[in-house]
């Protein structure tokens, strides 16, 4: 369970962009973190791995308080949560095996990670992640040569070689046509369940948030303003955390994709498992 | 529109007209220091010299003519030590600059207050004085010979492989870096993954275009007897054999065109 | 059924032999190439001391003594640069435009080409050398020197960066029905002139280090003065000189980048 206790940060230029932020995720939920550019959404995820570090509050994953960890243990401690990110982040020169196998840094030595001589272990897992998102051909490639799609499924097999308890995703489809963003989505989704992960998830798309999470937060300025199931999102809703605008149309929309998309799933899922 | 007075007319103008008077000021003043300078230079010149150049230029190509082709035979061993002090002086630069253009990038330094500093006056120091001037002071230092170009060639080329190296550090791609700090990776392995990758390629692109640089500027280095094709040249002038130093220029204008041709192909491949 | 799949890094050269060629002759190369260094280790032991005296001189380094030489040789080399600049950068243009290929004609083409690549593959103290026997000793040749140098460096940029512009901006500028001269003052001038500013600084920078040069072979600037007190052994001196070459290159390196950002 991670839980967020009165969260807050203050960058250096004053700008406050989350105000004790207090959240709770149980083992196993995939939470979907919604708000307008600015929320600070990317900044509470980030605050979780410190690779921003808070200003003020306390963050614990299965009871290790995090924002007290020296260097080291926060290097250990990161191991243990796995990120996915807006634009892939690939090592774009490396090979599609070398930035899998990148997931597994906090696991082994410097000179072993350097001649590239990771454990047996390592590398079948490394094969069996790819084979599992349809990429295990495209190992020894250079990540600058796979499409938008593939680089993110990359991107997921380097994060969930860590063997992580969470999942933090950074806007995963902000550079994906619709398609391509709900099979990573339902991707993302599936693996989750497979491994009980639990995950945060910053996305800008509500449709897609709504199709694939078990619970939305809305934020707004660095405040929680909704904290509830996906159909709980009404125009009120919407219109707290974006602002005006006319919002009947997209509710309509999901109702009736939503539907559609729970057929497309079990379509999919019988033509994965025959 | 039936209501356009001439008064209401817009005039067009490049620019307003502070500007433009700031303009032709910059301009008067550099046309000034220009003409002082020039006015300087033909203070020290004896323009019954220059009248009279193009009449010793041609009487020095009469006499360079013909090459003395034979020459070549002790040249070749020149030649070698030319190529030898390009390479292991860019060799030296190259090993000697990596870790200093991390020093010096704001994004990798260890702290930007203290050593950063350091590493960006050695490269200063370093480029700006000429391999010409370096070589004079180690001839002076260690003696005549190839030891002294090596070097020459090796602390020009620091700041400049330096140089270009930390630069393109400060452009890599941030994100990529932020996830492998991610996984857990430790300081090293954060290199090795997250940024080492970003920047070999003109890493290997900086230090052969220098080493292209290096073959011309070890073909100089004899003249302060530090090793190389140079120290023939200068021989030949002082001695005025002119079809000797006909065949040094066609040997020096071969060798780097060759060593232009192999860094361009070199390039193309890594990129 | 996917365990114990082998993974190895795919080396950088595909092609086993070529790849173990290469690593093979480099070595030997290398190795050769030290071998044939020739290096007199006593006379490097002999010149420690030399290189500690040296290197000591720097604190401090006089200024002092040799005051006057000096400001008089750093003086020449500053107005042998900016005359050797705006010489070089101003012959160079016609010879940038005519070594472009989408501007001239082919015979045009090859003939600027040529001029640029004789220019380039001699240093510059090279031309200096014979400028020297050509127009007798002084700043004058200097300052031929440099011009050509320049020459060559600006020139194959300029015809490079006309080369890479944009095509359809210049197309659009012929379309309205200028003439040539029109065309290159609205359609190429634009496109080119910031990078080109920089460059002028840069080759600023350039000559002035190299004219600190010239003057070893007679050719005028702080060159001459640096070598007297190297031959006389006045450390203290040349490390003053150096220093203020140092200082130099960093006031114009920064002004350079003021007036690039001023440009842009």
């Amino acid at each position: 369970m991670l839980r967020l206790d009165k969260l807050t940060k203050q960058y250096k230029t004053g700008d406050l962009a989350l105000k004790d932020i207090v959240l709770e995720i149980p083992d196993g939920q995939v939470m979907a973190l919604i708000g307008p550019s600015g929320a600070g959404k990317s900044t509470l995820i980030r605050c979780v791995n410190r690779l921003v570090e808070p200003t003020s509050g306390k963050i614990s994953l299965n009871d290790l308080e995090l924002t007290t960890l020296s260097q080291g243990q926060l290097r250990k401690a990161r191991r243990r949560m796995g990120m996915i990110f807006q634009e892939y982040a690939l090592v774009e020169r490396l090979t599609v095996m070398e930035n899998v196998l990148s997931g597994r840094l906090g696991y082994v030595g410097f000179w072993r990670s350097y001649f590239r001589k990771f454990p047996q272990s390592d590398i079948d897992e490394a094969f069996r992640l790819l084979e599992r998102v349809g990429l295990d051909h495209m190992a020894n490639k250079r990540a600058d040569e796979l499409s938008g799609g593939q680089r993110q499924r990359v991107g997921i097999c380097r994060a969930l070689i860590q063997n992580p308890e969470l999942l933090l995703v950074d806007e995963p489809t902000a550079s994906l046509d619709p398609k391509t963003s709900r099979q990573i989505m339902r991707l993302i989704r599936e693996l989750c369940h497979e491994r009980k992960l639990s995950a945060i998830i910053n996305i800008h798309d509500v449709l897609l948030a709504q199709m694939f999470s078990e619970r939305i937060v809305g934020l707004q300025l660095g405040e929680i303003v909704y904290d509830g199931p996906p159909d709980g999102m009404s125009p009120d809703v919407l219109t707290q955390i974006y602002g005006e605008e006319d919002w009947e149309a997209t509710i309509e929309k999901v109702d009736d994709e939503d539907e559609a998309e729970n057929v497309d799933v079990s379509a999919s899922a019988d033509a994965e498992s025959s | 529109m039936p209501d356009v007075t001439p008064d209401t007319k817009k005039v067009w103008q490049r620019r307003d007209r502070n500007h433009q008077i700031m303009i032709w000021l910059g301009q008067f003043i550099a046309v000034a220091i220009f003409m002082y300078c020039w006015h300087l230079v033909s203070e020290k010149t004896t323009w019954f010299f220059v009248l009279d150049a193009p009449r010793i230029a041609t009487d020095m190509l009469e006499r360079m003519m013909p090459p003395k082709w034979t020459y070549m035979e002790t040249l070749w061993r020149p030649i070698w030590d030319t190529v030898a002090i390009a390479t292991l002086g860019t060799l030296m630069a190259v090993v000697m600059a990596f870790p200093i253009a991390f020093l010096a990038a704001r994004n990798t330094t260890p702290s930007t207050a203290f050593v950063r500093p350091i590493a960006l006056f050695i490269i200063v120091a370093s480029r700006s004085i000429n391999s010409l001037l370096w070589a004079l002071m180690l001839v002076t230092v260690l003696g005549p010979g190839v030891l002294a170009g090596v070097l020459a060639i090796g602390f020009r080329s620091i700041g400049f492989v330096a140089k270009l190296l930390y630069e393109a550090i400060e452009e890599i791609n941030e994100t990529q870096v932020e996830a492998v700090t991610a996984t857990g990776a430790s300081g090293p392995q954060i290199l090795n993954y997250g940024i080492v990758p970003q920047i070999l390629p003109a890493f290997a692109g900086i230090s052969v275009f220098r080493w292209d640089i290096n073959i011309r500027e070890s073909a100089v280095l004899g003249l302060v007897g530090a090793g190389g094709i140079g120290l023939q040249l200068s021989a030949s002038i002082d001695t005025v054999t002119w079809t000797q130093v006909s065949v040094i220029l066609i040997v020096i204008l071969a060798t780097v065109i060759v060593s232009e041709w192999v860094s361009a192909k070199v390039r193309h491949s890594i990129i | 059924m996917a365990d114990n799949r082998t993974w190895k890094r795919p080396p950088f050269i595909k092609n086993p032999t070529l790849r173990w060629g290469i690593a093979i002759g480099g070595a030997i190369y290398l190795s050769i190439a030290m071998g044939t260094m020739d290096v007199n280790w006593s006379r490097v032991a002999a010149g420690l001391p030399r290189a500690e005296r040296f290197i000591m001189s720097f604190f401090p380094p006089d200024f002092v003594s040799r005051a006057g030489d000096i400001a008089d040789g750093i003086y020449e080399s500053l107005w042998m640069t900016v005359v050797s600049t705006v010489i070089g950068i101003g012959l160079s243009i016609p010879v940038g435009l005519g070594a472009a290929r989408n501007l001239s004609p082919r015979p045009v083409y090859l003939f600027s080409r040529g001029v640029l690549a004789i220019s380039r593959t001699f240093p510059e103290i090279i031309i200096a050398l014979f400028a020297v026997k050509i127009f007798s000793f002084g700043p004058f040749a200097g300052i031929i020197a440099l011009s050509i140098g320049t020459i060559g460096f600006y020139g194959k940029l300029l015809a490079e960066d006309i080369e890479d512009m944009d095509p359809v901006q210049a197309e659009a500028v012929k379309a309205t029905g200028s003439s040539w001269f029109q065309w290159l003052n609205y359609a190429v001038q634009p496109q080119v002139m910031p990078r080109m500013i920089g460059l002028a600084m840069y080759r600023f920078d350039i000559n002035f280090r190299e004219s600190a040069v010239v003057g070893i072979v007679g050719a005028g600037g702080i060159g001459a003065t640096l070598l007297t007190s190297f031959d006389r052994y006045e450390f203290d001196s040349s490390a003053a000189i150096l220093l203020i070459i140092i200082v130099i290159v960093m006031a114009v390196e920064y002004s350079s980048g003021f007036i690039r950002k001023w440009v842009q």
